[in-house]
């Protein structure tokens, strides 16, 4: 058999409707038979953010990043229509309604079928988050080197 | 048309039909086939689309009152 096509994500923004889009791609891509790496970088580290505990960072002004944009997948809201959380819960709702998988669920999924998580160090060091801060199911740490070996390789390279 | 095995995807939407036939087809033999049931009307066009990138074939799709049949064959 013929090496596996590559698809590439990147993850940018920490809403959880975009989110879900990523991993809808990346579910259905892996589904095909296809290798998908996915890179969260600047906001859309808050999707692969842990939802339990405190997020530990150095200095004022990260700490204040850090308390404001918290992230984790419980976390996230939607980018049209948040109306205080009412619109998020209310899109929860409707996903449910027509037993569509909540973000938690189709993030286990993509990890069954093998999608990478990569989680960029830049965007970690700038905003002053660490290893700790992340969900385990993280593969990997690193910068734009890896995303464009992978990218130029891909036959589908995305940024969301 | 004569399947091995059923898969139910009522009430579920794209991606879900094609994840959960993805990881069904591999309980299969190769040859054997598997019959998709779904209503939402994306497989219509997601089955082939499916079966021409994995290499299975496609053989078949029956509607009927807003249900559909997918017939894969395990080919790959």
């Amino acid at each position: 058999m013929a090496a596996k096509e590559r698809v590439t994500l990147v993850v940018f923004s920490g809403e959880l409707d975009k989110a879900l889009a990523a991993f809808n791609i990346a579910i259905g891509a892996a589904s095909m038979g296809m290798e998908v790496s996915m890179f969260f970088t600047f906001w859309g580290l808050n999707v692969i953010k842990r939802n339990e505990g405190g997020i530990k960072s150095k200095g004022i002004m990260r700490r204040m990043l850090n308390f404001m944009n918290r992230g984790g997948s419980k976390r996230l809201h939607l980018s049209r229509f948040r109306m205080l959380g009412m619109g998020t819960w209310m899109m929860k709702q409707l996903m449910k309604d027509v037993n569509f998988p909540q973000l938690e669920e189709l993030m286990a999924m993509a990890k069954g079928m093998g999608v990478k998580f990569i989680a960029c160090t830049t965007s970690m060091g700038m905003m002053g988050i660490s290893k700790e801060a992340f969900i385990p199911e993280v593969d990997s740490f690193a910068g734009v080197a890896t995303y464009l070996a992978d990218a130029k390789e891909g036959k589908v390279n995305l940024f969301i | 048309m004569k399947a091995d095995a059923t898969l139910d995807c009522i009430g579920l939407y794209c991606p879900m039909p094609i994840y959960h036939t993805a990881n069904k087809l591999k309980e299969l033999e190769m040859g054997q086939v598997l019959e998709i049931l779904a209503d939402d009307e994306g497989i219509k066009e997601d089955m082939p689309a499916w079966c021409r990138t994995t290499g299975n074939e496609l053989l078949g799709i029956e509607e009927e009152a807003g249900k559909y049949k997918a017939y894969v064959k395990k080919s790959n």
